[in-house]
């Protein structure tokens, strides 16, 4: 208790107040909220119903945008009706939905607290029984380890870069709109991204671009997102635009401060 | 001095160079050529040896690329692109890339010594244009030096798209556009430029004879003649003590001159080799092989272009058919006029500056950017309009990267780039104005020496000593802009032959606003010329005037 | 300016003749120990450094040299133990061999300056300058030898020389022009060239060209581009790596609901809520197709011209001035996707030669 007691005026004491308060809470809240309470209810009774686990877990933090049966809200939210369980889980799964506040897009963010792998199945079986829809794909259809670099590479440029960008930086769209980049997407999320078509982004069905060729392009972008920077740092691979800038700030001014040591004089008292 | 005895490793060879060609005279002159010492006058250094480095590691690319538009399976080290078909020039880049020891490396240094070239060109034309060092007898060289920055610009867009990748060759569809959007002779141009269609087989081995070669030698005899106007007019100075206009004060070319010029040369050969180490530039593997059907978001000019660039993204959709024929504006305007305005600009200024102040004599000694308010502020304004353009040829990355609307930045900036030099002017101008102010005060008043006195009536006042003797030369070098004569005759005065009629009076009215002392140095008192704060500035100066003690 | 000439030191004739020769051979360290020599006359302007500094000085340098030339050894053993081959061993090999090479370059530079600074003198050196102008008798002179030479020449006196000189002149002058032609192509009727893409011919059987996807190659059934919102980049069959065709046909496929096109889209020329656009921008060429499904938005990239892709491509923003042609599509007896014909307007960026097809095909009524 003493040490404590010593410690606790420590500058960094408060933060970990802090923490630890906000832990506790989170903690606390997900065994008192009642979706985490009943998933793990369902997955304990091990004859959970997806659907209806799926459409409590929606009324409570769906429908107030897209309506009570996901019909829709005019002017909040889309209907849900046939977008399937891969937009469900697409949108989910990146933090995206539920949307913290109106945005021109929604942006990328760390999921909500209730969010795991069941909540999001359970979610998707509810909206996948709306109107079908799009499905999640299976980890071998999107393991990049079974794609083709090459020639994803290929499609990519020909379907992607216009809008994420070469390197999957990604880029602006109108109205301040803009393709999010690709940096930290997973496998499962690009796939879904291309047959769902969340918000702007157009899509891009498995019968136009077969599922083959979605895993090629996975390998693609996943081999980019590991791939090293061989001549140094990347600059954000965002090309002309940061390399002219590292030119003037760093070039440049080091050069000007080399010419002021060479022509420097000491004022000599006289 | 026991100088006869002169070692005989060097001895020899001298003499023997003496015997033939008589160097001995031209080093009796030379050797101890004086340099002045300032540090802006290495400005222009950095890109001679960002030129140099140039050819050297150019020299080195040429041994590896293959410039060919002929169509390949690639088959190198580089994953990602196995199997993809593209042009041998592009294939050859990525063997430089990843399959050549020091091969990346020279690519990047290459690359970064080409944007040092043209930005060392920049600043370095900067730094004539503040201190007027372009003006007689250098206005040729100015004019070469205008040139040469055009021509880098060509060099630089016929380097960048040698690698024949999907970024570059971005640039030379949109280059293609510009070229075959001009009146009358656009499609010749451009059938002649690709050898037909675009973008056909040949754009990148004719671009290549012109960036190895053609470009390169130009270049090279103009730098030449460059350095040798500089060394016949000897180089200008700043104002100083014991500088006038019929001297030069320094440091002589032999040994110190020499030796700052060989540091300098390392200085710019090791900061474009860490550049080329530690920041990746223009990594052409992600971007992939050129095809004119693809595209990515955020591709962007090198930014010497992105001025161009700018312009064209501003310009609204203007087009006239007249005739059966086509004149698209919204290309040709935003092409050639920001491009003219600056290029023009620029070479005419000195010859505009003299037909405006009259002034025909030499000068040697540099102007401080303040004394010449008006040259400052167009100079600034002209910078703005440059910035303005070459910052929204970035306006997707402006706005990807602070999420504001793309859309927004294009309207802001069609206003923007109309006002904001008009600002720039008026504020430089009263900068200017203001910091002749602060000279003035120090050559009348002194400066404040950190003591505080007490005077026998109890008031407190603080010690004012005069400026140190470098300083108040180098304060002191200022002059009067001239002005025509007779530009200032009374308004029913008849004016002297050359000011008459609507050219004449203009010019008059000019050389007024243009010369003249705004701001006297020995006359900080308020009675200078009538400006708004001139009240005040003699409020303060009554209280400094007691306090100077010498 | 100032007049302030007081303080002007003036050398004289004696300064080159101190410099052009070197210290007696008698110091071997001749370079370095200045001030063991002559050095201690007292030029003017010329300011010498006192001793203690100089020795600072000239071990600082050294230091630096040898830092010069360890790394320059550390880049050749670079060189020889990294190999290159993928990008781990390039991004390794360009760090050892730039990180060496930066080291040596800059500690020779530092070097150099330490000994500017340290080892050698401070100068205040003056020297006069003199007017660019010649003096005028010099002028004189060369004017007079100017005309007298060409006196002299016969040039001037004799026109029947002179006139025949130029004449000689021109067409050599003119031979390196004439050489040039072949740099274009052997027809002349370019604007011609750019009205027409390959979408206007017909196969080797004489059927309509398919749509095919760019990137793979496969030709596109109109019943399987069913997910409206998509999109597709397409080229023709048959020329899928052509460049030079593929700058002007290649476009972008685009599925709506069919209720959602409104009256800029032809529709006769559609299939089933399926519209064909050239993807080359008005504007100046870029490949335009930035594509928002929910506002129907073609946005380029290069210059953000933006067409509604609803309403026939026509422009909302930016400074292209005319909409992305429309292709005529249709589908074939297998329900591929076809083109039934070229664009009915030249495709890409406006050209002189170009005219306002638009309004042209207006006139002309209604051919599709």
């Amino acid at each position: 208790m003493n040490r404590i007691t010593a410690r606790r005026r420590h500058p960094l004491a408060r933060y970990a107040v802090l923490l630890l308060a906000l832990g506790l809470l989170g903690f606390s809240y997900t065994l008192v909220a009642p979706t985490g309470e009943r998933a793990d209810a369902a997955i304990a009774s091990g004859r959970a119903d997806d659907v209806a686990e799926g459409k409590k877990l929606f009324q409570q933090s769906c429908a107030s945008c897209h309506g009570l049966s996901a019909e829709g809200i005019e002017g909040r939210g889309p209907t849900l009706v046939g977008v399937g369980a891969a937009a469900v889980d697409f949108q989910v799964s990146s933090g995206r939905m539920p949307l913290a506040t109106l945005t021109a897009q929604a942006p990328r963010k760390k999921p909500a607290p209730w969010v795991n792998e069941d909540t999001i199945r359970q979610l998707g079986a509810y909206v996948q029984s709306l109107g079908g829809g799009p499905t999640v794909p299976a980890a071998e259809q999107v393991d990049p380890a079974k794609g083709n670099k090459a020639k994803g590479g290929e499609l990519f440029r020909a379907n992607c870069i216009q809008c994420h960008n070469f390197v999957g930086a990604g880029g602006a769209l109108t109205q301040g709109k803009y393709a999010p980049e690709l940096t930290e997407a997973t496998p499962t999320q690009i796939y879904e991204a291309m047959i769902t078509g969340p918000q702007a982004m157009p899509v891009f069905n498995d019968s136009i671009i077969t599922p083959e060729q979605k895993r090629d392009m996975i390998a693609y972008v996943i081999g980019l997102q590991h791939e090293p920077n061989p001549g140094g740092a990347g600059l954000g691979r965002i090309g002309p635009v940061t390399e002219g800038l590292v030119l003037w700030v760093v070039g440049i001014s080091l050069l000007v401060l080399a010419a002021i040591w060479i022509t420097a004089k000491k004022r000599q008292a006289q | 001095m026991s100088l006869t005895s002169v070692p005989k490793p060097i001895s020899g060879p001298s003499s023997y160079l003496d015997d033939r060609i008589g160097a001995g005279n031209f080093l009796k002159r030379n050797l101890r050529k004086v340099f002045p010492d300032h540090w802006s006058f290495l400005l222009g250094e950095i890109a001679l040896y960002s030129f140099i480095v140039l050819l050297l590691t150019g020299t080195f690319l040429t041994f590896f690329f293959k410039p060919s538009m002929e169509h390949v399976i690639y088959d190198g080290s580089y994953d990602a692109l196995k199997g993809v078909g593209m042009s041998a020039a592009y294939a050859s880049t990525l063997e430089i890339s990843f399959d050549v020891r020091g091969g990346l490396l020279m690519r990047q240094m290459h690359h970064w010594a080409a944007l040092l070239f043209i930005a060392g060109m920049m600043v370095h034309m900067l730094r004539v244009f503040f201190t007027g060092a372009y003006r007689k007898p250098r206005e040729l060289n100015w004019i070469i030096g205008v040139i040469m920055l055009s021509l880098a610009l060509f060099e630089g867009l016929t380097g960048y798209s040698l690698p024949d990748d999907l970024l570059s060759g971005a640039g030379l569809r949109i280059t293609e556009g510009v070229a075959i959007s001009l009146p009358l002779v656009g499609t010749w141009i451009t059938f002649f430029l690709f050898g037909g269609e675009y973008p056909g087989e040949d754009i990148i081995a004719r671009f290549y004879s012109l960036h190895i070669l053609l470009i390169p030698g130009v270049l090279l005899a103009l730098i030449s003649a460059h350095m040798i106007l500089m060394w016949v007019q000897k180089h200008t100075q700043m104002p100083g003590k014991g500088r006038t206009n019929n001297n030069v004060v320094g440091a002589p070319f032999y040994p110190a001159f020499m030796a700052k010029a060989g540091a300098y040369f390392m200085f710019t050969f090791g900061v474009i080799a860490l550049l080329g180490t530690f920041a990746q530039i223009n990594p052409i593997w992600l971007f992939g092989p050129y095809t004119p059907a693809d595209i990515s978001a955020g591709s962007q000019p090198d930014y010497y272009m992105g001025f161009l660039e700018g312009s064209l993204r501003l310009m609204p959709a203007w087009e006239i058919n007249v005739l059966g024929f086509t004149l698209p504006l919204s290309v040709i305007i935003p092409a050639l006029v920001p491009l003219g305005i600056v290029m023009t600009g620029l070479a005419l200024y000195p010859f505009i500056e003299q037909w405006v102040t009259g002034d025909r004599r030499e000068h040697h000694v540099a102007d401080r950017p303040r004394n010449n308010p008006h040259r400052t502020a167009i100079g600034m304004a002209g910078i703005t309009f440059y910035g303005l353009l070459w910052l929204l040829g970035a306006n997707d990355e402006i706005s990807w990267t602070f999420h504001v609307s793309l859309n927004w930045t294009t309207y802001v900036g069609r206003v923007l780039v109309f006002v904001g030099p008009v600002i720039t002017y008026i504020v430089t101008y009263r900068i200017c104005l203001g910091l002749q102010r602060s000279d003035a005060a120090v050559i009348g008043h002194g400066v404040e020496s950190g003591v505080i006195k007490r005077l026998p009536h109890g008031e407190y006042i603080e010690v004012h000593v005069p400026p140190a003797e470098d300083i108040e030369a180098h304060m002191r070098g200022k002059e009067p802009i001239p002005v025509v004569s007779g530009a200032d005759t009374e308004p029913n005065g008849i004016p002297p032959k050359g000011l008459r009629g609507p050219i004449g009076k203009l010019k008059a009215k000019m050389s007024k606003a243009y010369g003249g002392e705004k701001i006297p140095l020995d006359d900080g008192h308020g009675h200078g010329p009538a400006h708004d704060d001139a009240g005040e500035h003699a409020a303060v100066g009554a209280t400094d005037d007691k306090s100077i003690t010498h | 300016m100032t007049d302030n000439m007081k303080d002007i030191e003036q050398p004289d004739e004696r300064v080159p003749k101190r410099v052009v020769g070197t210290p007696s051979p008698s110091a071997s360290t001749a370079l370095l120990g200045r001030e063991e020599n002559t050095g201690t006359v007292d030029v003017p302007g010329v300011d010498l450094q006192d001793e203690k500094t100089a020795k600072k000085g000239e071990r600082i340098a050294a230091l630096l040299f040898t830092v010069t030339f360890l790394s320059g050894i550390a880049f050749i053993v670079s060189y020889v133990a990294f190999q290159v081959g993928d990008v781990e061993s390039a991004k390794l090999s360009n760090m050892t061999l730039g990180g060496s090479l930066t080291l040596a370059l800059l500690s020779l530079a530092s070097g150099l300056v330490v000994w500017v600074r340290m080892v050698m003198p401070k100068y205040k050196l003056v020297q006069e300058r003199h007017a660019m102008a010649s003096d005028g008798e010099t002028r004189a002179y060369v004017g007079e030898t100017f005309l007298q030479g060409a006196a002299e020449s016969g040039i001037t006196k004799r026109p029947l020389l002179r006139r025949t000189l130029l004449a000689a002149a021109a067409p050599l002058g003119l031979a390196p022009l004439v050489l040039l032609r072949d740099l274009g192509p052997s027809y002349s009727d370019f604007p011609e060239k750019l009205r027409h893409t390959v979408w206007g011919e017909k196969t080797k059987e004489g059927k309509h060209r398919k749509l095919v996807v760019e990137g793979t190659g496969a030709p596109i059934r109109a019943a399987d581009f069913n997910s409206p919102g998509g999109i597709l980049s397409v080229v023709p069959e048959g020329y899928e790596h052509d460049l030079n065709a593929l700058a002007k046909a290649t476009l972008i496929l685009i599925k709506f609901r069919p209720e959602e096109l409104k009256s800029g889209t032809n529709l006769n020329w559609t299939h089933e809520g399926i519209v064909a656009y050239s993807k080359i921008c008005t504007h100046v060429g870029c490949p335009a197709a930035l594509y928002e499904q929910t506002t129907h938005h073609i946005l380029c990239p290069c210059h953000q011209s933006t067409f509604d892709a609803a309403d026939g491509a026509k422009v909302v923003f930016g400074p292209a001035a005319r909409p992305l042609p429309q292709l005529p599509i249709a589908v074939d007896e297998e329900g591929y996707l076809v083109a039934t014909g070229d664009f009915n307007v030249p495709v890409g960026p406006s050209f002189w030669e170009r005219g306002d097809a638009e309004a042209e095909v207006r006139e002309n009524g209604s051919q599709s």
